[in-house]
């Protein structure tokens, strides 16, 4: 995974609560099998709308979403974030993020940092005002910049260790490879297997 | 200190510990589907990793895969690609797989209990959200991404840190004619779609023990739209009377060792959870959503609020994009609104007691002209229980369509769709914009619910109902 330590870009502003994972990326797009080429899918069905924030010619580079509360919700997909990713997206700023939606994030390298609702609303202001407002997500301050707006943002610490040093989560896991074992040889016969 | 249930699960299955990284979680039982693993087994390829373990791995075919002529090749070229791509991963990687026209296929959370793969105190994960079905055993079970996935597959193992802990205490008892689903949709509506983030939520009291296997399945299974991860209800004899005699129970000593680890598997009297809500199970009726996330929703015989009594001006407009999509007037009765098309199934309401209690309320009586009632049992077992009951005829007598088992218009993956601005009553668990189709709108109700409305072709209740 690509270390994340600094990103500066333009920001979108999405006026939405409750973005849900069927919004992110309609069902219809799960077929296939890659993990790549799902820009067309992101928010396929709102795109379909011409006054939709990402079909603003002003918001056409943005790589930064600013949305609403719960965001992410319902299903695990995965191809939520590798949409998101694929459009070109880098940062997702929300005041509430759905739990699975936040881990398959930081798996796959896209930051979901958590800001309050008022700064949210802040940077609507802001970049609803100027479009071209250079927005700064500082990984390793946990701080987001815009103009002479600032705020300090969560992030998991662990995700942010990961993030900040690009590494492998299976890769790490598999260092406990003995404990693993270990544990496999206490486990109760009772517990199912397949044969 | 006593310990919650979720945390005695926790600590039975923490591999590796400190370091200042989340806790190594053994994972008990992977389930697997077609739609979320094919990105995984490549992953497995690419690192030259093998799969840990195949004998704590099982899949079935169940989002993508058609409910009519499963006999035949599928015919969206993209959907069989995908299905086929679980075939060959399944063979080379040694997976069970339960395909489309084997007597074991079906939904993945339908699938794992009725085969009891799904017992108390196990960790089990799968690429979908509503894993939170099989925390009605006492497991600690929660969907994963395709990454974690991966992870699984390679380690058998998950990097966690714990979830805090919510007690969802119901006083009283479900009045007659209140059904699990009306418990959870109102749950969900009182806490919101965020309501449950970062939690287990261990759903308690006389309104719990009282219901079924399958009801306490239905209530877990949508923890997930009050936002947590997992749900769960202690085992106790209920739980341990479903299981055995089921494929994958214990048997001779290992069943008496399992009962005697199972009866430990409660909150202890002094344990603290995190949070706690009390919600009076005695006062609630049937209930619907009236918007586009589940935690819209009210009881059957209110009416489409309005959004001026929104204070929060975030909900207002979520409110108004809601009433907007859905084509619904502020102060409209619930029971005024017209559907077109009725679904009975999904993970939700898709096991042999809910299409009972639909058939039930169905029996002798006929859809509604212009409407369509589509049943989808939830696994190929539960179709075919349901056919030797008769309930299939009940329903074909009726007028509905019996279909074969998967995930069907839940998710509208496979050919059964809404098509544009046509409603639904669905006992499915989600009302997203589209979920079951571009331009579709989804009303979640109760199976009972759901058969009242095709015969009315109106959100009603059985109560509704004229005596035949």
């Amino acid at each position: 995974m690509e270390a994340f330590t600094v990103h500066t870009g333009t920001a979108a502003p999405l006026h939405r609560s409750n973005v849900d994972t069927d919004q992110i990326i309609p069902a219809e797009y799960l077929k296939r099998i890659t993990r790549h080429g799902f820009e067309d899918a992101l928010f396929a069905s709102w795109r379909k709308d011409p006054e939709f924030v990402l079909n603003l010619p002003q918001y056409e580079a943005a790589s930064i979403l600013i949305a609403g509360p719960d965001f992410g919700t319902g299903s695990s997909r995965e191809h939520a974030v590798w949409a998101l990713q694929d459009y070109g997206f880098k940062v997702i700023l929300s005041s509430r993020f759905a739990d699975i939606f936040r881990g398959n994030s930081g798996k796959g390298g896209l930051l979901t940092a958590v800001i309050p609702q008022d700064a949210i609303e802040k940077l609507w202001e802001i970049t609803e005002a100027s479009p071209s407002t250079p927005v700064t997500v500082d990984l390793q301050e946990r701080c987001v910049t815009a103009g002479s707006f600032s705020c300090d943002f969560e992030v998991d610490d662990y995700v942010r260790w990961r993030l900040l040093e690009g590494l492998d989560d299976i890769g790490i896991t598999l260092e406990h490879a003995d404990a693993i074992g270990e544990f496999e040889k206490k486990r109760p016969s009772f517990k199912p297997v397949l044969n | 200190m006593g310990r919650t249930l979720a945390e005695k699960v926790w600590s039975d299955h923490i591999v590796h510990e400190g370091d200042g990284l989340p806790d190594l979680l053994y994972i008990d039982m992977h389930l697997v589907h077609e739609v979320t693993s094919p990105q995984a087994f490549d992953g497995l390829r690419a690192t030259g990793r093998p799969l840990r373990r195949p004998d704590l791995t099982v899949a079935t075919e169940d989002h993508n895969i058609p409910t009519v002529d499963v006999d035949k090749p599928i015919a969206d070229p993209i959907s069989r690609i995908q299905v086929e791509t679980l075939r060959k991963n399944c063979e080379e990687f040694g997976v069970t797989l339960f395909p489309l026209g084997d007597l074991e296929q079906g939904i993945v959370h339908v699938v794992g209990p009725q085969m009891g793969l799904t017992q108390p105190g196990m960790t089990i994960v799968c690429g979908d959200s509503h894993t939170s079905t099989h925390g009605a055993f006492g497991a600690l079970a929660f969907g994963i991404g395709t990454s974690e996935v991966e992870h699984v597959l390679a380690t058998q193992t998950l990097p966690l840190k714990p979830f805090k802990t919510m007690a969802i205490n119901f006083e009283g008892e479900l009045p007659l004619g209140v059904s699990a689903k009306d418990l959870i949709l109102a749950v969900i509506a009182q806490i919101g779609t965020g309501g449950g983030q970062g939690y287990v939520l261990e759903y308690r009291g006389e309104a719990i023990k009282g219901l079924s296997m399958e009801g306490r399945m239905t209530i877990c299974n949508m923890s997930i739209e009050a936002g947590a991860r997992a749900g769960m209800i202690a085992p106790d004899t209920t739980t341990f009377e479903y299981i055995k005699g089921k494929p994958h129970a214990p048997k001779g000593e290992d069943w008496e060792a399992a009962l005697a680890y199972w009866e430990t598997l409660v909150t202890d009297p002094d344990a603290k959870f995190d949070k706690e809500i009390t919600i009076d199970a005695s006062a609630l009726r049937p209930f619907v959503t009236w918007g586009t996330n589940p935690g819209q929703g009210l009881p059957l015989d209110q009416s489409v609020p309005d959004p001026q009594s929104f204070s929060d001006p975030v909900e207002r407009e979520a409110v108004e994009n809601a009433l907007a999509y859905m084509d619904l007037r502020p102060g409209q009765p619930l029971k005024e609104i017209a559907v077109d098309t009725v679904f009975l199934g999904s993970c939700t309401n898709g096991r042999i007691e809910d299409l009972r209690a639909a058939a039930h309320v169905i029996k002798n009586r006929k859809v509604a002209k212009g409407v369509r009632l589509l049943v989808v049992p939830g696994s190929t077992r539960v179709r075919i229980e349901a056919e030797h009951e008769g309930l299939d005829q009940i329903f074909l007598d009726a007028g509905a369509e019996w279909r074969g088992a998967g995930c069907s218009m839940c998710l509208a993956m496979n050919p059964d769709k809404l098509t544009p601005g046509e409603r639904s009553a669905s006992t499915s668990n989600r009302n997203f914009e589209g979920r079951q189709g571009p331009g579709g709108r989804t009303h979640l109700v109760s199976p009972e619910v759901a058969a009242a409305t095709a015969v009315r072709g109106t959100l009603s209740d059985p109560t509704d109902l004229v005596e035949v």
